[in-house]
């Protein structure tokens, strides 16, 4: 009797592993993978035994020791006397505060030169032209040096602001003194200031946020959200009856006045810069190095946006422009609805990299002794303690994730500027 | 490769063995140098010999300096590095390789000068490095000796009127970073209750850019480097050194732990340069007092002419004339390099022998 | 009807235009001044201009060349226009311009670094031109094996030795891949070129090189430092991470999982990060990293983090050149049968690869521009040695000099660069529409 049976089981023999494309990606795989975690092993290992020999084994209790120095622009309060840790989180804050300076200064001016080169004006071209080759074209770390070789030959020195017949002055009613150590504007300061809350006490990461400043922003919130009412109850009118009440001086007094009262309030004052013994004192100041650095940075990357811009513009087919026009609107109008919506989506991605690129070359403030994470935990921390590898593998964790931060928000940005595209 | 062996001359039989291990250490490095970066598994295997051996066997002494610092190190137009750190580090070469020229410069940083001594990439260190107590404990080297007793200073501008560093509240501060300055200066304005702002420099050609340009109203570093920097200035009367003297700076030339026969060899080099201006002894004068042995039991030692101090480091009997005959001993290098008859014109002070009231002092060789 | 007639019966001679659209005024009126704002415009930059010139001018051309201190220099300046300001003092560029570009390698030995230049503009030249003579294709395949050993020096059997396990690795995959099949001879071929390499090559050149001992005088890469050195940071970087790139882009299209997952993390990792601690890595962990007793001197380590560096901006480039395929060219390849690494060989890559020149030349030009980089970890590239240069005691105090040539000497390469990158867009653009 003949039953029908299964087709003979195909037995698994060890050369499908290699042959047969259902295993083989599963070999590949494998192997890749015991390749990854050998070579990890190995580096590990070798770090092991390197760190026994040495006698370092890791340790990052160096962080809660005394810094011993100090640093010169910082937002937080800081001294020699605070932890090493501490140090690098003012030196993370200072990257933060450059990073963001320069995308911003580097978006404006980027955006700027890239409209111009396209500018009818054969020399304003010409001479954007110039800025852009010039600046991609010779290195970052140049220009840092350059820039603040600059500001430092070609402004006047404080003493210069001393003396009956100063060889310079201050500028803006002698409010704002600009030396080649820095630029000094006045502060605002608070008679009847409502002090601080301090957040995480006493430890490393501590910071003060001003209950003034909290203040104001509710109030200034406030007044938005009551300015948006009114507009909102203007719509509606002119919805129903068809006139637009004026409100612009509704709302101008909605925004001004709550403001203006808090402050007189709390007492607001501008503390002036004054030229006391060797320096200026009073007011707040941001040092060459901040200035130079962003300066550098900003100019730098611009020269890179602007390119993008431009070719962003120049990507938006003229037919666009040409039916806009047909649609009756005016140049402006184009460009603001028709051409620059459609030439961000071409602009966004490489945008993206060039801040991530910003960042990264912020850590060249070594250069120009700007106390950045990479002067303070690369820089002297490394140096006084000896930890190399906490300091370099930690610094290189700070960077990825403020890159992957950036990424994140960037892509999240990108991609809600993509859906309109539908 | 193999001129290049040739060229290190005859050597002791024992160190044919590790010519050998070295040369496949070389190439090695040649397929490294191609891409293929899983040969440094192989290397693994070649043991770390004796500091002394790899040296002989590379026919070349690793000596880190500066990347540049006015009369200690710096390389003229010709490549040619000059200057007293350097000047050590061909003593040591001469002693041990009978070849002042026999030496790789390798240009360090503020930051990398211990990671490149603590990995093996350089043999000594002669870079005005202070000798303190974690850099010799805690982070594993010997400092050898002291070629040059330091101290920080402050310049400030003649015009500014100042007399005293307790008198700089509130100024600005040029620090060389990456040195034990910064840490001296936030010692030494916190503990006279003053406050200062500080502006950390990488190089101190830039630092001293900034000072001249009136960027800060002070520079700070040893009063070496001061008195070198000063010296280059358009007017260098302009500027004066402040009395004060804020720390105790002793420079001298550095080993990893472990290898005390290695560390021996640079003390004693040291010691004979300086051993050899107490005695007497001179680039000039040298050639004859080595010729045979004379009057004075002690140069007689230092020279080889008497005893067997050499063979107890390992090296030939003439190992100190070959390092002292290089420029001198450690008066003529001082006077030739940084010595008041240069642009420099530091005086000896703290670094006259102890003859003369200094504090160069050389242990006997006995 | 009268015969009074409107109509023209002959042509009008032809007018010339007004004097306000033609030749200079006209063009100047178009494109200068053709309306308030445009006017504002080329004003200030006009004053722009001359504020720039009128400084830069006269410090270029009103200058010393001749002199061998900073001080006498300035003693010159002074006999001749009575004040040093604003006269560049060049004789610094005149006595080190051969230090910057060459930095210590040994003066006799000049031809090498400079035949190997040459020898690099005719190996990528095939590549690069559409025109160039096919011939240099064997300089392009020997100038991986040559180049290390014009510039390093030694026995000749070392890169001989080196090139012998790639022929070795073809030669197994060969004779095995009729026997065993594709992937077994790969693996088979890879293992034995490694064996080759960590095993045997070693010995053999020892052998040959006692035997017959040809070879040039080696040169340590500490001695090398100026121009000479970005250049050859540069190439060794970009030459050597590409092959690195293209496994990468490839991991990271792949449908394998791990192989995705390790490709998109090392490349994310690295682009992650500055240059500065990859660097940071090179000088104070790479000898951490690995076996104890190891040791690469400092500018080959730096040369190893760069090449990481640089793959991972490669393997992006790459990825973009293969994401700009059409699928069809996959689709294609599928249909003729092809398997994976054959479709990859003949099909994709020779079409990805040619697109993304104009990427790798523009990673190749961020890469120079990033060696000065190692200045801040005390190589002697030229802003290292501008350094160097300034702490002798002859020449302390000056800059802008050194600024200004190691600038414009960038400037030359890079522009230079970006301008055939521009061309070779131009160029696929009209292959490709």
């Amino acid at each position: 009797m003949t039953t029908l049976t299964d087709p003979p089981k195909e037995s698994f023999r060890l050369s499908m592993l290699i042959y047969d494309t259902r295993y083989r990606s599963m070999t590949i795989q494998v192997v890749a993978m015991m390749g990854f975690m050998l070579l990890a092993a190995w580096l590990i290992n070798n770090t092991l035994t390197n760190l026994a020999t040495l006698g370092k084994p890791i340790d990052f209790g160096f962080f809660s020791e005394p810094a011993s120095y100090d640093i010169n622009q910082r937002l937080l309060e800081y001294d020699s006397r605070d932890s090493h840790l501490r140090a690098s989180f003012v030196g993370l804050l200072n990257t933060l505060v450059v990073a963001v300076l320069g995308c911003i200064t580097a978006t404006v001016v980027g955006v700027l030169v890239g409209v111009l080169r396209l500018s009818p004006n054969w020399l304003v071209a010409r001479l954007m032209t110039i800025y852009v080759e010039m600046f991609r074209n010779v290195p970052v770390l140049l220009w840092i040096v350059l820039v603040m070789a600059v500001l430092i030959e070609s402004l006047p020195a404080p003493r210069a602001f001393r003396g009956e017949d100063p060889a310079a002055t201050m500028s803006f009613f002698d409010s704002v003194a600009v030396t080649n150590r820095g630029v000094y504007v006045p502060e605002p300061l608070f008679s009847r200031s409502l002090g601080d809350i301090s957040v995480f006490g006493e430890a490393s990461l501590r910071f003060n946020i001003s209950l003034d400043l909290i203040l104001i922003l509710i109030v200034l919130g406030a007044s938005i959200f009551a300015i948006r009412w009114n507009s909102k109850r203007a719509n509606a009118i002119q919805e129903a009856t068809g006139d637009r009440p004026t409100t612009w001086h509704v709302n101008l007094g909605l925004l001004v006045v709550p403001t203006a009262v808090v402050l007189v309030a709390l007492g607001f004052h501008l503390g002036y810069p004054a030229l006391k013994g060797f320096n200026f004192q009073g007011g707040t100041h941001m040092r060459n190095s901040l200035i130079a650095l962003w300066l550098a940075l900003s100019l730098y990357t611009a020269a890179f946006i602007a390119e993008i811009v431009r070719g962003g513009i120049l990507a938006i087919s003229k037919g666009q422009t040409e039916a806009a026009g047909a649609l009756g609107l005016r140049p402006n109008r184009i460009m603001s609805l028709v051409v620059l919506p459609q030439a961000l989506r071409v602009i966004i991605p490489p945008l993206i990299s060039n801040y991530l690129n910003l960042t990264k070359n912020s850590s060249l403030a070594i250069a120009v002794g700007y106390m950045d994470i990479t002067g303070t935990l690369g820089g002297i921390t490394m140096n006084q303690t000896g930890r190399e590898l906490e300091c370099v593998l930690l610094l290189m964790l700070v960077y990825l994730s403020i890159s992957l931060l950036i990424s994140a928000v960037m892509n999240w940005y990108n991609n809600k500027v993509k859906l309109v595209e539908r | 490769m193999p001129s290049h062996y040739r060229e290190t001359g005859p050597e002791a039989d024992e160190t044919a063995f590790i010519r050998v291990e070295n040369q496949e250490e070389v190439n090695m490095k040649k397929s490294v140098i191609l891409g293929a970066l899983a040969v440094a598994g192989l290397a693994a295997g070649a043991a770390h010999a004796a500091t002394v051996d790899d040296i002989k066997a590379r026919g070349k002494l690793n000596c880190g300096v500066t990347t540049g610092l006015v009369g200690f190190a710096a390389p003229d137009a010709a490549g040619e590095w000059m200057g007293f750190d350097v000047g050590v580090c061909r003593a040591v070469a001469a002693a041990v390789l009978d070849d002042p020229t026999a030496v790789e410069f390798v240009p360090t940083t503020g930051k990398t000068r211990f990671t490149a001594l603590a990995s093996g990439e350089i043999d000594m260190l002669a870079r005005n490095t202070t000798w303190t107590f974690s850099r010799d404990v805690d982070l594993k080297f010997t400092f050898v000796g002291v070629n040059y007793y330091d101290g920080q200073g402050f310049m400030v501008p003649r015009e500014l009127g100042v007399s005293s560093a307790k008198d700089l509240d509130g100024a600005t501060v040029c620090i060389q970073t990456g040195t034990t300055t910064e840490l001296n200066l936030a010692d030494f304005f916190r503990s006279n209750n003053i406050s200062y702002e500080p502006v950390p420099i990488e190089t101190n050609a830039e630092a001293q850019q900034q000072y001249l340009a009136g960027a800060c109203d002070v520079f700070t570093t040893d009063a070496s480097g001061l008195a070198a920097t000063r010296a280059t200035f358009e007017a260098p009367d302009d500027h004066v050194l402040l009395p004060e003297i804020i720390s105790k700076e002793p420079l001298g030339p550095l080993v990893r732990h472990g290898d005390d026969e290695w560390g021996d060899i640079v003390r004693w080099t040291l010691n004979a340069l300086i051993t050899a201006e107490e005695l007497g002894v001179t680039s000039a004068n040298i050639g004859d007092m080595a010729a045979a042995a004379g009057n004075n039991p002690e140069v007689n030692r230092l020279l080889g002419t008497e005893g067997n101090l050499g063979e107890m480091l390992g090296l030939p009997a003439d190992w100190a004339v070959k390092a002292i005959s290089v420029a001198g001993n450690y008066g003529e290098l001082f006077e030739k390099n940084i010595g008041e008859n240069t642009p420099i014109g530091l005086a000896r002070g703290l670094n006259a022998q102890w003859t003369d009231g200094g504090l160069i002092y050389s242990p006997p060789f006995r | 009807m009268t015969d009074t007639s409107f109509v023209r019966h002959e042509m009008l001679a032809e007018q010339a235009p007004p004097l306000t659209s033609v030749g200079v005024i006209g063009w100047l009126r178009a494109n200068l001044f053709s309306n308030w704002w445009n006017s504002i415009l080329t004003v200030l930059s006009l004053v722009f201009i001359v504020y720039i010139l009128s400084g830069l001018i006269p410090w270029t051309f009103q200058s010393v060349w001749v002199a061998d201190s900073l001080n006498e220099c300035r003693e010159i300046m002074i006999a001749t226009w009575g004040d040093t300001h604003g006269h560049a003092c060049w004789a610094v560029i005149r006595e080190r311009w051969l230090q910057l570009t060459f930095g210590f390698y040994p003066s006799e030995l000049y031809w090498r670094p400079i035949l190997a230049f040459v020898l690099l503009i005719i190996a990528i030249g095939p590549v690069l031109f559409p025109g160039f003579p096919r011939q240099a294709l064997y300089v392009t395949a020997a100038y991986p094996f040559l180049m290390p050993w014009l510039m390093w020096g030694g026995t000749i059997w070392g890169p001989l030795m080196v090139a012998a396990g790639f022929a070795i690795g073809y030669f197994a995959h060969r004779f095995i891949e009729p026997i065993l099949g594709g992937l077994a001879a790969l693996i088979i071929a890879v293992l034995a070129a490694l064996i080759w390499w960590l095993v045997l090559s070693g010995p053999v050149a020892g052998a040959l090189g006692g035997a017959i001992p040809i070879g040039i005088e080696p040169v340590e890469s500490r001695q090398f430092g100026g121009f000479m050195l970005s250049i050859m940071i540069g190439v060794v970087a970009i030459g050597v991470s590409l092959p690195i790139g293209i496994v990468l882009a490839l991991g990271r299209q792949s449908d394998l999982l791990i192989v995705k997952a390790i490709c998109v993390g090392f490349i994310e990792f690295i682009r992650g990060v500055p240059l500065i601690t990859l660097l940071f890595v090179a000088s104070t962990l790479l000898n951490i990293f690995l076996p104890p007793g190891t040791n690469f001197d400092i500018i080959l380590r730096v040369m190893i983090m760069v090449t990481l560096f640089a793959a991972a901006y490669m393997a992006e480039v790459i990825r973009g050149g293969l994401a700009a395929l059409p699928k069809g060219q996959y689709e294609g390849a599928d249909s003729l049968g092809l398997d994976y690494w054959q479709s990859q060989r003949l099909i994709i890559m020779p079409q990805a690869l040619k697109i993304s020149i104009p990427g790798i030349v523009s990673t190749f030009i961020g890469i120079f521009k990033d060696t000065v980089l190692v200045s801040i970890i005390g190589l002697l590239d030229p802003l290292g040695l501008s350094n160097a240069i300034r702490a002798d005691a002859a020449w302390n105090g000056i800059y802008w000099e050194l600024f200004a040539f190691i600038g414009a000497m960038f400037f030359i390469f890079c522009f230079g660069m970006s301008r055939y990158s521009m061309y070779l867009e131009r160029r696929l653009r009209t292959d490709h529409r």
